[in-house]
């Protein structure tokens, strides 16, 4: 097992007066062994929890993480980092709150800092329907034991003093979680995967998986551009490219992927202390700890692995910014980027065993998936070492698409992540 | 953006057009003949591929008719557009046949 440092003011203060020149690597470069009892494909924040939360919690130790890129490449770095548990559905306030509830102590569990910030998170109201829709969900989520907080245009001017409130689309309202916030996305890959090495997980980077071997039905192992990995379970999770790695196994998944797009502003003093998302004029925003104005566009409307974006889609969000933020008007962005997502019809996740005995699936986060990268690791660790589903996990297997007991978050997810 | 060449129409820009998803589904002839699962493939599970995709499209702000697209995924490269009843043309995207949803592309994505 890899003896990490612990990171503390101490260490931190011990380690200045060397200039800093012999911290420990973070994880260690680990090489494929010839087989693990379960392999995790896919180094994104939702693949690292899970290998984490089999050694920490499931006594499953011998965990490798094949990453065909590096941790993080993938939508774990690409989101805009918002983290929020008000979801319409039971099902959904459970999973995601669970996750809210996990990330509340993270930063003291992995002894990294993913700068968890719980600012608070507003969902402005602009029509009648935007109304009752917050008014309903408001309630549900208030029911099911989740702080949730209606707010009058008066109340959110003075949290968001410079918004304008008259637009096109006036706001008439808003729905508050104070729980909501941000956290620091590629800190979160980095911080799974220094405490998954360190309870003996192997993290490979640049390994690609290529195939799966199958025998009599049962998953025995991964092809890779490194060679065949023998496993006796294998773990999913590779967001965007679910489709492409279930043609593989032979099976088709409900899901399509599209480009969706961030862009970033050069960096400003504290203007936004929250979250704000509106999903009728399609605009959210926040302000990162570098004083960059985060602002996440929509999907492109059709499949596509480009990971490019159309440039429609980013004039229509900064459209809805400036409308909403006159003051931004002279602002210049950045950067600009975008992540393929994996979406299905009930905007609601896959968390499922497949026709493939011992081969798992998790997926389906599309749009919205950073925020619940704690719960979905540790319920899908669960799912994988007891070959049953964690009861938070069954209502998300495929299974909902036969039976029609379809999760629909689409108001609550559809635009806003 | 994407520059689409509806096939009464001629070429315009992609905010002319809706986009409608995988082309050339069957409907099961007798519905009540099939179980949840072959109805459930049938309304929810898509190749989804990462290449070529058969894909349907409508010039709503034209037209307004239907037509099927072949665009490579990996590039957003449209190789044909084509009649509703008529057939897929044969394209060479290079790597990909277009039913294999393996990724052949070894390349980082652009
Ligand atoms: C622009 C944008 C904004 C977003 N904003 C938010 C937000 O504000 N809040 C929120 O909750 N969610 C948001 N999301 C969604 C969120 O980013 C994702 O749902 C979540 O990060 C998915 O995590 P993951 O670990 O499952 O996937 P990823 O981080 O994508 O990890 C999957 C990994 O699998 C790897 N992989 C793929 N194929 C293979 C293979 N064959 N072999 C080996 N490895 C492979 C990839 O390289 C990748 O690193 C946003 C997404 C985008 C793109
Ligand atoms: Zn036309």
């Amino acid at each position: 097992m890899n003896k990490p440092n612990r990171y503390s003011v101490f260490s931190l203060a011990r380690h200045a007066l060397n200039y800093h020149q012999d911290w420990a690597r973070a994880w260690r470069n680990a090489q494929p062994k010839r087989e693990y009892e379960a392999v995790i494909v896919g180094g994104g924040g939702h693949g690292l929890a899970t290998a984490y939360y089999l050694a920490r919690e499931c006594g499953v130790r011998d965990v490798a993480v094949l990453e065909k890129g590096w941790l993080g490449g993938g939508n774990t770095g690409r989101n805009t980092t918002i983290v929020r548990s008000n979801y319409l559905w039971d099902e959904s306030a459970a999973l995601y709150d669970h996750a809210v509830k996990l990330w509340e102590g993270l930063s003291a569990e992995l002894n990294y800092n993913v700068m968890f910030s719980q600012r608070g998170l507003l969902h402005l109201a602009h029509n009648v329907h935007d109304m009752q829709e917050i008014g309903r969900r408001g309630c549900a989520i208030y029911a099911n034991g989740i702080d949730s907080e209606l707010l009058t245009p008066a109340q959110v001017k003075t949290m968001v003093p410079f918004i304008n409130l008259d637009g096109r689309q006036p706001v008439l309202g808003a729905l508050l979680q104070r729980r909501g916030g941000t956290a620091r996305h590629d800190a979160v890959a980095w911080g799974y995967a220094r405490a998954a090495d360190a309870l003996g997980v192997d993290i490979i980077q640049n390994c690609e998986v290529t195939g799966f071997g199958i025998d009599a039905n049962r998953v025995t192992g991964v092809q890779t551009n490194r060679g065949f990995i023998g496993a006796r379970k294998v773990g999913c999770v590779v967001a965007g490219h679910c489709s492409v790695l279930a043609d593989m196994a032979g099976f088709r998944l409900p899901i399509e992927s599209t480009p969706l797009q961030a862009l970033v502003s050069e960096p400003l003093k504290p203007v936004l202390d929250c979250v704000v998302m509106s999903g009728t004029v399609h605009a959210y925003i926040s302000q990162s700890d570098k004083g960059e104005l985060v602002i996440g566009a929509g999907s492109d409307a059709y499949n596509s692995y480009s990971q490019r974006g159309g440039f429609d889609s980013i004039e229509h969000a900064l459209c809805a910014v400036l409308e909403l933020y006159p003051i931004f008007s002279r602002l210049k962005m950045l950067r600009q980027w975008a992540g393929i997502v994996d979406v299905t019809v009930d905007r609601s996740p896959l968390i499922t065993a497949t026709p493939v005995r011992n081969l798992f699936f998790n997926c389906g986060w599309g749009t919205g998936g950073f925020k619940a990268t704690p719960g979905s690791g540790h319920v899908f660790a669960h799912c994988i070492a007891r070959g049953e589903m964690h009861p938070l996990a069954a209502p998300f297997s495929i299974e909902r698409f036969n039976r029609g007991a379809l999760i629909d978050e689409g108001a609550a997810a559809a635009v806003a992540h | 953006m994407l520059l689409i060449k509806c096939p009464w129409c001629g070429t315009r820009d992609m905010s002319e057009f809706s986009y409608h998803g995988e082309a050339h589904l069957l409907r099961p002839p007798a519905p009540a003949e099939v179980d949840d699962a072959q109805w459930g493939a049938y309304l929810f599970a898509r190749k989804n591929p990462k290449g070529l995709h058969r894909e349907r499209w409508m010039h709503a702000h034209g037209c307004r008719r239907w037509f099927n697209v072949l665009r490579d995924t990996r590039d957003d490269r449209i190789y044909a557009t084509y009649r509703p009843g008529d057939s897929p043309p044969d394209v060479d995207a290079g790597d990909d046949n277009g039913e294999n949803n393996g990724d052949n592309n070894p390349g980082n994505p652009t």
